[in-house]
């Protein structure tokens, strides 16, 4: 789905600094017409503060973007907030009036021509049609950011900005407004979604930027574990092999192994299609019960926790002047916390 | 800059549903022209009417001026931080509102229901003074530029007071210490209505034409001033 034609965002070299603190450094990266793209980092990484950039909102100290194929500069502002919507972190409802009335002075401030129709259709786009009377104050947290959303879908906007969309909802809640998402990635809408949630980034986005003050990795999240970790098969047997190096160590396509668990082995390879015969002929060859030979996947979280766990060790080594972004090819072969998916 | 009548409006009429629902605007709104106008009504029923000559130097009915300094001050100190404290400022300025629209819807919403509270009191007034107080104290009271003056400064006044409440408004964090602060910068306004009313200020034409001029002069330069404090990076950074 991912469309033709020049690029919803485009963002170069882009930098915002309060002061001497910075928020977000250097970043850049480019969201295709149509594409949900998902900005993951953990709390104060500068998430909210790149949205509030793009959406004209805060100045950037440096670097350029286009914004739904305007550049993002001042002159611009007006007609780039024409074209884009903005859920933000917390949903911003006037609570004093009903969930009508808040849409209202947002469809007159959008000067959305015929305003009853187009709030009808952005309410029953989020199932709150029923609950149009309701003073805002009085609707759960769930609910209200799903007025936010309808608020944000009230023009047709060519870029649809999501703040967190799911923090501080229960399971249910969060469910609901990733139904809602996906509904929108169905529409074809384009969507720029900051989240902390690893699985939620991996559920919804075409694309996931991993993000701490500047920009770590960007791709799909299967070639991004691809990219990061090698292949891996864990191996179980009936029981435990005598002398597994015997059995692993001569196979070339086998790039390395260790035990996990007490019958069971987690090898490195290369080339899955003869890496796995290969693996198996040696077992049988040892007279091995093989139980299973499987890929063991590693999640988004893996490559998320392997990226982040690393600023935090360049972080601390800082004193010493080493680089934050090096060392990225050290994350190769390694694989804490991978498990099960 | 061509301004949209729809977004100013759309903004006044939400800050006019927000007033009506909000107890202690209301509340605000009812005890301060009580307050003002207990001292001139104490006064025209205790006083005999051998001092009414002498009440003709004094400006009695000017002292009611403080409510359309009063009132407006405090309702535009609610209209940033009330914003602030919603979290609404953002989905508000991430639309294509100008900071000249939103300037004006907020003081749209201040400026209808002050001048109607200030005439209100007004009204109130010289009815009661009219049909309760004895003819010789009535039209000691109420006297005919007096009357002028007072319809003519309302407004002048209550712009003046929006826009020092709406500056005070996007400088401070919470309702409340903007409600203070406000009344308290406006309360030099206050002294110079209340030294006119007790006639120190001398109540003549060319005084009046001077004050008249100077506050049309400060309602500009208000306006100018609070334009710039509503700057989209820094209402959205001073939280
Ligand atoms: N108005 C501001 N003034 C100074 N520093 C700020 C401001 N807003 C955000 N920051 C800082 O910028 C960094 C990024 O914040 P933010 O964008 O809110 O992160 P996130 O949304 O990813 O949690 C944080 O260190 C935060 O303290
Ligand atoms: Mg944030």
């Amino acid at each position: 789905m991912a469309g033709s034609g020049a690029p919803a965002l485009s963002v170069e070299h882009l930098s915002k600094h309060f002061g001497r603190r910075v928020a977000f450094d250097d970043v850049s990266f480019e969201v295709q017409r149509g594409e949900v793209f998902g900005f993951l980092g953990p709390n104060g990484a500068g998430k909210t503060t790149t949205v509030r950039t793009l959406c004209t909102l805060l100045a950037p100290t440096s670097g350029s973007a286009t914004v739904a194929g305007l550049a993002l500069v001042p002159a611009n502002g007006e007609r780039i907030r024409r074209r884009i919507a903005i859920m933000p972190e917390s949903p911003g409802l006037y609570l004093r009036l009903s969930v009508l009335e808040n849409l209202r002075c947002f469809a007159d401030l959008y000067e959305v021509p015929s305003p009853a129709a187009r709030i009808d259709h952005a309410l029953r786009a989020v199932n709150l049609a029923d609950r149009a009377r309701d003073v805002c104050g009085s609707l759960s947290k769930g609910m209200r950011q799903r007025v936010a959303l309808a608020r944000a879908l009230l023009t047709e906007p060519q870029v649809l900005f999501l703040d967190e969309p799911t923090s501080g909802l229960d399971p249910a809640a969060a469910r609901e407004v990733h139904e809602l998402i996906d509904e929108l990635r169905r529409r074809g809408v384009t969507v720029f979604l900051t989240t902390h949630r690893l699985a939620e980034a991996e559920r919804l986005c075409d694309r996931v930027a991993i993000f701490n003050t500047t920009m770590r990795v960007v791709g799909r999240p299967g070639d991004l574990r691809d990219r990061l970790f090698r292949r891996e098969y864990a191996v179980r047997t009936a029981a435990p092999l005598p002398e597994p190096g015997r059995v692993f160590d001569g196979l070339p396509a086998v790039e390395g192994w260790r035990p996990d668990g007490v019958a069971g082995y987690v090898l490195a390879v290369s080339e899955p299609a003869v890496a796995v015969p290969e693996v198996t002929r040696a077992l049988v060859a040892v007279g091995a019960d093989v139980l299973s030979i499987a890929e063991s996947r590693h999640s988004l979280e893996d490559v998320y926790w392997a990226l982040i766990d690393q600023d935090k060790l360049a972080d601390q080594s800082e004193l010493a002047g080493r680089d934050k972004l090096t060392g990225q090819s050290k994350l190769i072969g390694q694989n804490k916390r991978s498990g099960p998916e | 800059m061509t301004i949209s009548r729809r977004r100013v409006w759309a903004i006044a009429r939400k800050e006019l549903q927000e007033y009506r629902r909000d107890i202690t605007v209301v509340a605000a709104m009812a005890i301060l022209p009580v307050v003002f106008l207990v001292q001139p009504l104490v006064q025209v029923f205790t006083i005999p009417v051998s001092a009414a000559a002498a009440l003709r130097h004094e400006h009695a009915l000017l002292y009611l001026l403080g409510v359309p300094v009063l009132v407006p001050a405090a309702l535009a100190a609610y209209s940033v931080v009330g914003e602030r404290l919603q979290a609404t400022l953002e989905p508000v300025l991430a639309t294509p509102i100008s900071r000249a629209e939103l300037l004006l819807g907020k003081a749209l919403a201040a400026f209808v229901p002050s001048i109607c509270v200030a005439y209100g009191v007004f009204a109130l007034f010289v009815a009661v003074v009219e049909v309760l107080a004895r003819p010789e104290i009535a039209s000691a009271f109420i006297q005919g530029p007096e009357l002028l003056a007072q319809l003519l400064f309302t407004p002048l006044l209550v712009v003046w007071s929006i826009w020092v409440g709406i500056a005070v408004s996007t400088r401070v964090r919470d309702p409340r210490t903007a409600g203070q602060l406000a009344l308290l910068v406006s309360l030099p306004t206050v002294a110079v209505t209340t030294l006119v009313a007790f006639n120190i200020i001398p109540a003549t034409l060319p005084m009046a034409l001077v004050l008249g001029a100077a506050l049309l002069l400060l309602d500009l330069l208000g306006w100018r001033a609070t334009s710039a404090f509503i700057d989209r990076e820094r209402l959205i950074t001073a939280t």
